[in-house]
């Protein structure tokens, strides 16, 4: 038995290692780092010990604007991909003819280099003085005059953001909606039919309650991920992201501790706890709407 | 309501390169009278339940018509067809409860027949009585067992009151005692509404208790319909003659020569008018009289004492079945001693049926 | 008889409606499948159209008439392509074969191995699961940076090797074989490493391919860790190269030949995702999430 007990955390040693390592470690480590005043990265010294770090990087304009653009990015592309993935779902669920293409179709964007077809969004909406793109001429159809959507105003900007995310988390979602969906067994449907439900009340009334638990659970880890946004935001804004207006708290947080602006572990550490604890509130405040509304077995 | 079928098919077209179109039902004619229930039996795939599909049009027939009394309702949707429907698995909202269930149907209805909160729960509690479930209403499905999930399921397919009633192996998930009950409930409420309806089972035993009258089917094609007692006593084929009865009928291969009939070396009966051929012999585990002097021999292979009757198990060579069960009263145990190593049997002639050989019709007789 | 002409009104009603409704749903669909694959197709076009070509189109043409190759090739010459493409494929591999020598002893004494502690440690695990990389990461790069280790390859792979989801995923699959091949096994005196290798693993195989193409997706399209520790263009991967070659690429703003190189980024990603089309989909549905 004893010999046992050894084996068992030999199997172990190796994950255990690297997690501790690099996950148990850093995580105690970024607590601290966030507390100390001043410290230095070279001399690895510092002057001492409080909320200094924290109220800095509150009071920093970079930080205040990347809040507003992560903010702004949450609420616009969680509940409109939400939307449309359900939308796409219930459409695919609904015909048999070309259903396995259309679904090979929309995983594509799962599988491909966020920063590689960043960069084609990025010169699809570009305006240069060679050519006013192909967003532009679209505009040009409807008679709109053209936009820089990439180093133009800040709503234009936004809007490409937006949309490159909701075209990124697009095929996450609709595969798990189509699969809640596909989970639904027929003889509800054929019950409700037999008793002459409308589509709209069939919707509403079973397939609706039926989904909520993957409904929730795509709303909660889109708001995770959307305030985790970073690099489509490089993709398409390259990474002086400060400079664009379009940082995001990721961003900051990157950009405190490396590169032309770094060097600040402290204030990194110091934005990364207030990223955490802002979507820990967002996620309980999720989970006890969950509570409320969804339907459990 | 009565309901007409006429010439009814379904037909799936071929899938990838092997194998042609698939039949589902051939073919189907049969008029169900107003009020009677009618058992759809045979075996799995045999489509029972796609003739019950298309009565309550979730499926579309690719022939032939279906009329609710005088109005043909072939291509009609199912919600204008006015039936209802139990699912093998009750197909409850698991989010809903009892009442909400029941009340589901009501909640569809339109235009003038919109009826009131009130109206709907009182029509969802006449239902509910119906069934006895009504001290139930507000649990939710999970936290019925299933012979109740099986009364809310049928208060459901009731309280819109429909035209016909349609019951999808309504009683295979349910354990032995509860299938009994059930049964028996199930005919109550059918003749307490007086309700047409048609009822879907693989359980020949289920389906004679309580049908009216019972529709056997194998392959999609009809081999019977009739009384359950008429089609037990005057089975047209060897198909339903082993379909129907527990124990299973006893067959075995047989001859006719010179006007009597051979199992075996054994003349067990003298059969008139028939030429000389080869046939099936299909005899009733009831239709044995065991006797010393009996025709037919076989090798004893034991006794099953059952209280009411005792069964005589035996084997011969010339059966299909492994082992024939003969049921004889327990008042004439002492007729078999149980030492001997073979047993024979005198038959009874209207409990023997003859098929032939090679279509497995059933050949008509009459003993000398 | 006026029922039955009143059915066959409610017969053509709900036929039109059917079909008024498959349409707006095959539209809805066809669409969004549109939206889908015009970024791609749009950067193949590009990568085909001249340089010359495309900068001379005031109006961006949706079709090209000369398709070149020239960006290919100068995707692979003017800049290291390549070089971030063995780089890539360096870290891909080793990454991933590292993780699975990891996890999949984790995973097998989560399962099979009783020891004093084992749900406390687990659960443990678990809770590792909901800690954002972000939280970590900070540390992780002071740790590298102070090992001395930015820019090699130990420093890129080493923090990106371990995944408690993947252990989980694995423990779930390892649970499902009965415990009596491995009383059997047990019995017939194999010991208890034979047993993972032998028995469980290839029993396990479609969830362990699955792990490897999640993971080999997740090492190839990885941006921030490699950005973060790396800043020699020789140890660049192919989301910090196209990067670089965005900012700093051919000398002058080449756009045909920077989607060239997007299309060749591209390519393997999309190859495997075809071929494994079935595994990767229900792999992601159990809770893979991008990022």
């Amino acid at each position: 038995m004893e010999k046992n007990q050894n084996k068992a955390w030999l199997y172990l040693l190796p994950a255990i290692l690297f997690l501790a390592v690099f996950m148990v470690y850093p995580l105690v480590d970024v607590f601290i780092y966030s507390f100390e005043e001043g410290y230095n990265s070279a001399s690895q010294t510092y002057f001492g010990v409080g909320t200094y770090n924290y109220s800095y990087v509150l009071h920093d304009p970079y930080f205040l604007q990347a809040i507003k653009n992560t903010l702004i990015l949450v609420l616009i592309t969680v509940p409109l991909s939400t939307g449309i993935a359900l939308l796409i779902s219930l459409g695919l669920s609904a015909i048999k003819p070309l259903r396995k293409l259309f679904q090979t179709v929309y995983f594509l964007p799962y599988v491909t280099n966020t920063l590689a077809v960043g960069m084609v969004f990025m010169i699809l909406f570009k305006k240069t003085p060679y050519t006013d793109g192909f967003a532009n001429l679209l505009l040009s159809f409807i008679g709109a005059g053209s936009i820089d959507f990439i180093d133009g105003p800040y709503w234009a900007k936004m809007l490409v953001l937006c949309i490159y995310t909701v075209w990124i988390v697009m095929p996450f979602k609709i595969l798990v909606l189509t699969s809640a969906l596909a989970s639904v067994k027929e003889d509800y449907y054929n019950a409700a039919r037999i008793d002459g439900t409308s589509k709209f009340r069939i919707f509403y009334k079973i397939t609706l309650p039926m989904i909520s638990p993957m409904l929730f659970y795509l709303v909660i880890t889109g708001f995770i991920g959307a305030f985790k946004a970073y690099s489509d935001a490089v993709a398409i804004f390259g990474t002086n992201l400060n400079a664009a207006e379009m940082n995001t708290i990721v961003g900051y947080i990157y950009d405190m501790l490396y590169g032309d602006s770094g060097g600040y572990p402290s204030y990194a550490s110091a934005a990364a706890i207030i990223l955490f604890v802002i979507v820990l509130t967002i996620t309980c405040i999720n989970l006890l709407i969950r509570k409320k509304y969804v339907f459990n077995k | 309501m009565k309901i007409i079928l006429e010439n009814l098919t379904k037909k799936y077209p071929a899938r990838g390169k092997k194998g042609g179109e698939v039949i589902a039902v051939n073919d189907f004619s049969f008029e169900i009278p107003d009020g009677e229930l009618i058992g759809l039996l045979g075996p799995s795939g045999c489509g029972k339940s796609t003739t019950l599909n298309l009565i309550s049009g979730l499926q579309k027939p690719t022939g032939g018509k279906i009329f609710f009394g005088e109005d043909d309702v072939t291509e009609l949707p199912p919600e204008h067809r006015g039936v209802g429907l139990v699912f093998q698995n009750y197909a409850l909202y698991p989010h809903l409860t009892v009442l909400q269930n029941i009340m589901f149907p009501l909640e569809n209805l339109k235009g003038k027949n919109k009826l009131s909160k009130e109206d709907m729960k009182k029509r969802a509690y006449d239902a509910a009585k119906l069934v006895q479930i009504e001290d139930y209403m507000e649990r939710r499905p999970s936290e019925l067992s299933g012979g109740q999930q099986q009364r809310v399921a049928i208060a459901r397919a009731l309280v819109k009151m429909p035209r016909v009633l349609l019951l999808d192996e309504p009683l295979s998930n349910l354990d032995a005692r509860l299938r009994l009950q059930t049964r028996e409930e199930i005919r109550r409420i059918q003749k307490e509404t007086g309700i047409t309806t048609v009822f879907v089972t693989h359980d020949q035993e289920e389906a004679m208790s309580i049908s009216d009258r019972i529709v056997v089917m194998k392959d999609g094609v009809v081999q019977q319909i009739g009384r359950p007692q008429d089609v037990y006593d005057d089975p047209v084929n060897l198909f339903v003659a082993k379909f129907l009865g527990t124990p299973p009928i006893g067959v075995y291969k047989g001859e006719i020569k010179g006007g009597k009939l051979y199992i075996g070396e054994d003349a067990v009966l003298s059969v008139k008018k028939l030429a000389d051929r080869k046939v099936y012999v299909a005899i009733r585990p009831e239709g044995y009289i065991p006797d010393a002097k009996g025709a037919l021999h076989s090798t004893l292979k034991g006794v099953e004492v059952m209280g009411r009757d005792i069964s005589i198990l035996s084997e011969n060579s010339a059966s299909e079945n492994p082992v024939i069960r003969s049921i004889i009263s327990a008042d004439s145990k002492n007729a078999v001693n149980i030492t001997e190593k073979t047993v024979a049997f005198a038959l009874k002639p209207h409990k023997v049926f003859l098929f032939d050989f090679e279509t497995e019709e059933r050949i008509p007789f009459e003993t000398v | 008889m006026n029922r039955n002409t009143d059915y066959i009104r409610i017969e053509r009603k709900n036929k039109t409606k059917n079909i008024a409704f498959k349409v707006v749903i095959y539209l809805l669909l066809a669409f969004w499948a549109f939206v889908v694959l015009f970024p791609f197709y749009w950067m193949i076009l590009t990568s085909l159209k001249s340089y010359s070509a495309y900068n001379s189109e005031y109006i961006p043409k949706l079709f090209t008439t000369s398709p070149t190759i020239q960006n290919y090739i100068d995707a692979f010459t003017a800049v290291p392509l390549g070089k971030y493409f063995a780089n890539t494929l360096i870290f891909t591999v080793a990454t991933t074969a590292l993780m699975l020598v990891v996890i999949v002893p984790a995973a097998f004494a989560f399962a099979r191995l009783d020891f004093k502690g084992k749900n406390l440690v687990f659960t443990l695990f678990l809770a590792l699961m909901m800690i954002p990389s972000e939280l970590v990461i900070i540390t992780n790069y002071i740790t590298i940076t102070t090992l001395d280790l930015r820019n090699t390859f130990p420093g890129l792979i080493l923090p990106s090797v371990t995944s408690v989801f993947y252990i989980y995923l694995l423990k779930e699959n390892f649970e499902q074989i009965p415990d009596e091949l491995y009383y059997a096994a047990k019995v017939d005196g194999t010991s208890d490493f034979k047993y993972m290798m032998k028995v469980m693993l290839p029993i396990c195989a479609p969830t362990v391919v699955t792990v490897t193409i999640l993971k080999v997706i997740e090492c190839w399209n990885s941006y921030v860790w490699p950005r973060l520790v790396t800043d020699d263009a020789a140890y660049f991967l192919v989301s910090n190269g196209i990067q670089e070659i965005r900012e700093n690429g051919f000398g002058r703003e080449n756009i045909p030949a920077m989607m060239a190189a997007v299309v060749v980024i591209s390519v393997p990603l999309i190859v495997l995702f075809l071929i494994f089309r079935n595994k990767i989909m229900a792999g992601v549905a159990r809770g893979g999430m991008k990022g």
